[in-house]
């Protein structure tokens, strides 16, 4: 009679692939999952849970189940990908430079002529004297879509 | 973005002009904004020139080179700036509705001689 086979350290890994591949395929384009990954730090936990047993049936049971490799390579693959996340998420999105001199509260903002998505020019001091135009809104943004 | 032109009417209703700024060329703003069904402006700024002046650059910060940090300024009519918001992670940016909401409240807060 063979060991059974021990899907739970696969089935956790494919978990934190998930939870990583998730938020920047979809979380990230909400808010309310975006601004903190909440919901894919319970994705990497729900992973790390079925590892946790997937170990524990391979080396508290070993006559029982097989594991004992694929187990720790597993584990050890989904901490990294977890490592990442969290790097990713807590330090390198926030390495930004001060911006320390931009436009603050209260100062005028600098005039520009930019073109459009048609190549058309347009001049910010004309935009806020367009008719029906009480606020800009400028939004800069990272680009490369 | 996406934010911004699905509340899109709540800021043209308050006479807000959206306008976005990055490196991306005209040819890129124009394919993103059809596949994304974007209608506010979306301005180039390719050498990242205004990007520059209002020190926003992130230097290498994109896979091709320079690029913008986001942030967000709001100017009324004579350019100045009444609310600005600078990020310290780029995934944490500025929500459209709350921006809604300052905009209420920078109205209310004007004498109402002002208010035309």
């Amino acid at each position: 009679m063979g060991r059974r086979w021990n899907w739970l350290p696969l089935v956790g890994f494919l978990v934190s692939v998930g939870a990583f591949l998730s938020y920047f395929f979809y979380f990230a384009y909400f808010p309310t999952t975006r601004d903190f990954p909440w919901l894919n730090l319970l994705l990497f936990a729900l992973g790390l849970v079925l590892l946790g047993g997937g170990l524990r049936r391979a080396f508290g049971r070993p006559e029982r189940y097989r594991g004992r490799i694929s187990g720790p390579v597993f584990t050890a693959l989904s901490v990294l990908v977890l490592g990442v996340f969290l790097l990713y998420n807590f330090s390198f999105s926030q390495q930004l430079p001060a911006a320390a001199a931009a436009p603050r509260l209260g100062a005028k903002a600098p005039d520009f002529s930019l073109p459009d998505k048609d190549g058309q020019e347009v001049k910010l001091s004309e935009l806020l004297q367009s008719e029906g135009t009480r606020w800009v809104l400028l939004v800069f943004y990272r680009g490369y879509w | 973005m996406r934010g911004f032109e699905k509340n899109l009417e709540e800021f043209k209703k308050r006479g807000v002009r959206v306008v976005a700024i990055s490196v991306d060329s005209p040819a890129k703003n124009r394919e993103h904004t059809a596949q994304q069904g974007y209608t506010y402006t979306f301005l180039s700024d390719e050498k990242a020139e205004v990007i520059r002046r209002y020190d926003l650059l992130h230097e290498k910060g994109g896979p091709g080179g320079d690029i913008a940090r986001p942030a967000e300024f709001l100017l009324d009519f004579s350019g100045a700036v009444r609310w600005v918001n600078l990020t310290e992670d780029y995934r944490v940016r500025a929500r459209p509705e709350d921006i809604l909401k300052v905009i209420d409240g920078l109205r209310t807060a004007e004498p109402p001689d002002q208010a035309e």
